[in-house]
């Protein structure tokens, strides 16, 4: 643990750009917890007078086409995208890295299928699949959740698979099952700690593209409904106006997704570095 | 490799694409089961059918049979290229499909054909000029490639070069209505206005296609780019460059023709996952640039709970993925000579 | 030695390479000479410095590498001083170069035939046809055999040594004055390793070509070189006709290599350890003579100032304070 700290300085300080990341992280996570309270304005009040009102110093983002300000639709925002993006990723972890420990302690047939199976998967367009998905099991937040995790979960299954196929001759695993511990318990007890960091790392790299899916999803029409504010629908609604110059309502969510999306990527790969320095690029 | 063994190897690799198609007939197949509601509804000819129709439709869609047996039934309706009927346009679905197909695989094939002009050299370079100005320029791409949604980059694409500059037009459709269509040979237009000898027709179906074709290219470009640069750099450190440099081979042969075509093989296959993931892509962009596509189709489709053509989409998806994997698994053939040797 | 000078000669040559671990200093000083058609052997183990004298040569170094000094002439062209258009022009046409692990040498993906195409039409002005048809030619030259079929074949077709016999015949395509061989053998199996010994043997004698020949095996030299330089962490520390140098060694370190060697006739795999190890180029603290701390003679003196790699007889060049 002690190494570890001393690593995360390290890491830190060879790269402030993932101190930045963190930083972002942090206020993410706080405009998540606290937004609803930050927020200077009612997000769903409209306010049709006041529409599409470029920003100024009482609306700092601008108004919408109902006269919502921008600014605190896009903070209020913040805890249904994460949310979403976390639910989905943890999902996928939990299944997809259980899944792929045991057939990779497993091994035989069923590895070598599921291995298969797992490769074609992740070549597949998956957002056609998510879309096709949410379109079957019903339009809403829960199914959008389900499938992001489910077009999530062959990567997690496949690093899982990967690593522990690794370890499973490994001295402290023999050592286990010599000591007469079922395939179960070696395989949630000793292989999956193990294996821990590098789909923790996997999973931080993932949040980005889990938000993009998502938001994707909501842009297209499907999960999120109107009136609720989510980054996603919130540059489908204002794409109308961009062509009129009213660039506010679609750029500022635009950026908010962007930001959040990099902060992860950056702090996946600061991750990894702090993970496996060896393949620092 | 000689063309024999290339023969059967293509041959293997066909054979390998049938259980994949398979495996997404079920797919759709299970989904239409999860489907909230009665099948025959949203094959039927109108919103509101009558229940003779319905009870007809069912009889035929096999849903009064077992499973196994309504399975069977799904897969010849689909090998007669039966994909049900579009409520919103009240065609049958394949024929939208077919109509529609050539715009989004124009769309992707021309994003595709820049982002590689642009990736393939950006990746080469950065490689060659590790911490060059262009190594950091092409980090700065593949960061920002993997960070900003498509569709956000379609809306600044608009911002800037519709409203901003007016170099664009509108942001809508594929040609501008008062030109109008060339006639439909392939329905790819600018082949069509090519063959038509109309460059009127070819500039304005061109500048209308470079805001939807560059956003996606953007998109892709990242990964491309990202692969090139890491495998090149591998193989400018490989022992058989350091040969062609210790024979004397002119600098330019090293790089393009020793080095390069051999970092190109692991490039091929990011080019499928790419292309796989700009299919993906497409929905969004056609949904940005409100371009005709089969995205488009099926999100209109998807809004009013009309099914079959949202489930016809999934198919024509897979069906273009299944093929552009076999395509690119050929191209490595080519590329590769010991490809088709292994196992 | 040859009325005209040698044909290639190295003197004082020093080479660091910069890395986030600190200097390497891998080469101190480094000199020996090579008359035309002469086999000269460079022998010392792992690490000592071998591969990057013959890179520098060659102008094939990393960008980590800075060279601290020395000179390199080649048929009296200072190869240090001129400029990178000139020397790629030598490379392949007068100096080249073969490598260990001849299939990983070789473009995996163009037939060995399209290879020699290459390199011929890179130095000559030559139609397709004639290239080809002397690229089969070379093929035969090498051994191998059924050359025309040979032409269309790629390195994962072909077995390591004929790998390497196509690897010679790149090589050799243009004629050059001077070969360096890279420890060509390592890893092929020892009929092959003699195999390959003896046709660079009889192509070199055959066209008067000079060869620096480098290797870990003090025997396999001493069965084909005409001299013997042996190298010990970045230093030449002896150097003497083959004859000379295996019946009296005059440097500790050539002498436990000897022991370590079985006879002639007996080779089995790599010379066994002499005491110690090489020291850590990257220290800052060195020892003059590198040899020293795993040296049984080491004196006070040899710790003072490095030892100059004198002349102690007729053509045997001694760096050590004690060979008298
Ligand atoms: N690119 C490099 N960066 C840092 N150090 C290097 C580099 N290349 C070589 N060296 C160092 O230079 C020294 C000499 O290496 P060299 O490859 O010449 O040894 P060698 O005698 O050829 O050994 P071998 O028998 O293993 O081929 C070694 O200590 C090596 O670690
Ligand atoms: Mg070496």
């Amino acid at each position: 643990m002690k190494r570890f700290w001393r690593d995360a300085r390290h890491v830190i300080a060879a790269n402030p750009v993932t101190l930045a990341a963190f930083v972002l992280f942090v206020l993410l996570v706080g405009l998540a917890i606290f937004g609803p309270a930050l927020a200077p304005f009612d997000p769903i009040a409209s306010d049709v007078p006041n529409a599409l009102r470029p920003p100024s110093a009482k609306h700092w983002f601008g108004t919408d086409q109902l006269g919502r300000d921008v600014f605190s639709r896009v903070i209020v925002a913040t805890r249904i995208d994460l949310t979403i993006a976390v639910s989905a990723v943890a999902l996928s972890f939990a299944a997809g890295s259980a899944i792929g420990a045991a057939i990779g302690y497993l091994g035989g047939l069923v590895d070598r299928v599921v291995g298969q199976l797992v490769d074609v998967l992740m070549a597949f367009p998956l957002f056609v699949m998510a879309m096709a998905l949410v379109a079957a099991l019903g339009n809403t937040v829960a199914n959008i959740i389900y499938a992001t995790a489910l077009i999530n979960l062959p990567f997690y299954i496949r690093i899982a698979r990967a690593e522990v196929n690794q370890r499973r001759e490994a001295g402290y695993v023999l050592a286990a099952r010599l000591s007469g511990n079922g395939p179960w318990r070696i395989v949630l007890g000793v292989l999956l700690p193990n294996v821990m960091p590098t789909l923790v790392v996997q999973m931080s790299l993932n949040m980005g593209w889990a938000i993009l899916n998502a938001a994707g999803l909501s842009f297209i029409g499907l999960g999120v409904r109107p009136p609720t504010p989510e980054w996603g629908i919130m540059v489908a609604e204002g794409a109308s106006y961009i062509t009129g110059g009213r660039w506010w309502p679609a750029l500022f969510p635009g950026a908010a997704l962007v930001l959040a999306v990099f902060c992860f990527n950056l702090l996946g790969d600061g991750l990894r570095d702090l993970v496996d320095p060896r393949r620092r690029t | 490799m000689s063309g024999g063994r290339w023969l059967g190897y293509a041959a293997r690799r066909l054979a390998m694409a049938v259980p994949i198609l398979l495996g997404v007939v079920l797919f759709t197949f299970v989904l239409m089961r999860l489907l909230p509601g009665d099948p025959a509804v949203f094959f039927a000819s109108s919103p509101n059918p009558s229940q003779a129709e319905l009870l007809a439709l069912r009889a035929k869609l096999g849903l009064d049979r077992s499973l196994p047996e309504q399975l069977a039934i799904y897969v010849r309706d689909l090998a007669r290229g039966e994909l049900g009927q579009s409520l919103t346009t009240g065609q049958p679905v394949a024929r939208d499909l077919l109509a529609r197909l050539p715009a989004s695989i124009e769309l992707t094939v021309v994003a595709f054909l820049l982002a590689m002009a642009v990736a393939l050299p950006l990746g080469v370079a950065a490689a060659t000029r590790p911490n060059s100005w262009l190594d950091h320029l092409a980090r700065v791409v593949i960061t920002a490639g993997v960070s900003v949604p498509t569709f956000v980059t379609g809306i600044v694409l608009i911002y800037l070069f519709y409203y901003l500059l007016g170099w664009a037009p509108d942001p809508t459709g594929r040609i501008d209505v008062f030109i109008g269509q060339p006639p439909r040979v392939t329905g790819l237009l600018l082949i069509d206005s090519l063959l038509n000898r109309n460059p009127e027709r070819f500039l304005a179906a061109l500048k209308q296609l470079a805001l939807p074709a560059a956003t996606m290219a953007l998109f892709a470009i990242a990964p491309i780019a990202r692969m090139t640069r890491a495998s090149m750099l591998g193989v400018l450190s490989s022992d058989f460059v350091r040969t062609a440099r210790a024979l004397g081979l002119p600098r330019r042969q090293v790089l393009l023709t020793y080095a390069f075509r051999n970092a190109l093989i692991p490039v091929v296959t990011t080019l499928g996952m790419v292309l796989s993931y700009m299919l993906g892509a497409n929905v969004l962009v056609e949904k940005v640039f409100a371009w005709p596509g089969i995205g488009s189709y099926a999100l209109d489709a998807i809004v009013v709970s009309d099914y079959a053509p949202v489930q016809g989409f999934v198919l024509a998806v897979s069906a273009l993925f299944v093929f552009l994997n076999l395509a690119v698994d050929l191209i490595y053939g080519l590329i590769d000579p010991r490809i088709g040797f292994e196992r | 030695m040859s009325a005209a000078g040698p044909l290639l000669a190295l003197s004082g040559l020093s080479l660091d390479f910069v890395t986030r671990g600190g200097r390497v200093r891998a080469l101190d000083r480094v000199g020996f000479e090579i008359a035309q058609g002469e086999m000269l052997g460079v022998v010392g183990e792992s690490g000592s410095g071998k591969s990057v004298t013959a890179y520098a040569v060659m102008d094939l170094l990393e960008p980590a590498a800075r060279i601290g000094g020395g000179r390199l002439d080649f048929r009296g062209l200072d190869l240090l001083g001129a400029d990178r258009a000139r020397l790629a022009a030598l490379r392949g046409q007068a100096i080249s170069m073969i490598f260990q692990n001849p299939r990983a040498a070789l473009n995996p993906i163009r037939p060995v035939g399209r290879q020699l195409v290459d390199v011929l039409r890179a130095h000559r002005p030559m139609n397709r046809a004639a290239a080809e048809s002397e690229a089969e030619r070379l093929l035969a030259m090498v051994r191998i055999p059924d050359p025309a079929r040979r032409m269309m074949a790629y390195p994962f077709e072909l077995s390591g040594g004929l790998c390497q016999r196509a690897m010679i015949a790149l090589a050799l395509a243009c004629q050059p004055a001077l070969l360096i061989a890279d420890e060509p053998t390592t890893g092929l199996d020892v009929t092959t390793q003699a195999a390959i010994m003896d046709l660079l043997r009889d192509l070199a004698r055959a066209r008067g070509m000079a060869t620096l020949f480098i290797t870990h095996d003090l025997a396999l030299a001493g069965d084909y070189c005409d001299r013997i330089a042996v190298m010990h962490a970045g230093q030449v520390v002896e150097c003497a006709p083959t004859a000379r140098l295996l019946a009296e060694p005059r440097h500790p370190y050539t002498r436990g290599l000897l022991a370590a060697t079985p006879r002639s006739g007996s080779r089995i795999g790599e010379i066994a350890a002499v005491g110690g190890a090489l020291p850590d180029l990257t220290r800052e603290d060195l020892p003059p003579c590198r040899y020293a701390e795993r040296c049984e003679r080491r004196r006070p003196e040899c710790d003072a100032a490095p030892p100059p790699l004198a002349e102690r007889a007729p053509g045997h060049a001694v760096a050590c304070w004690r060979a008298a």
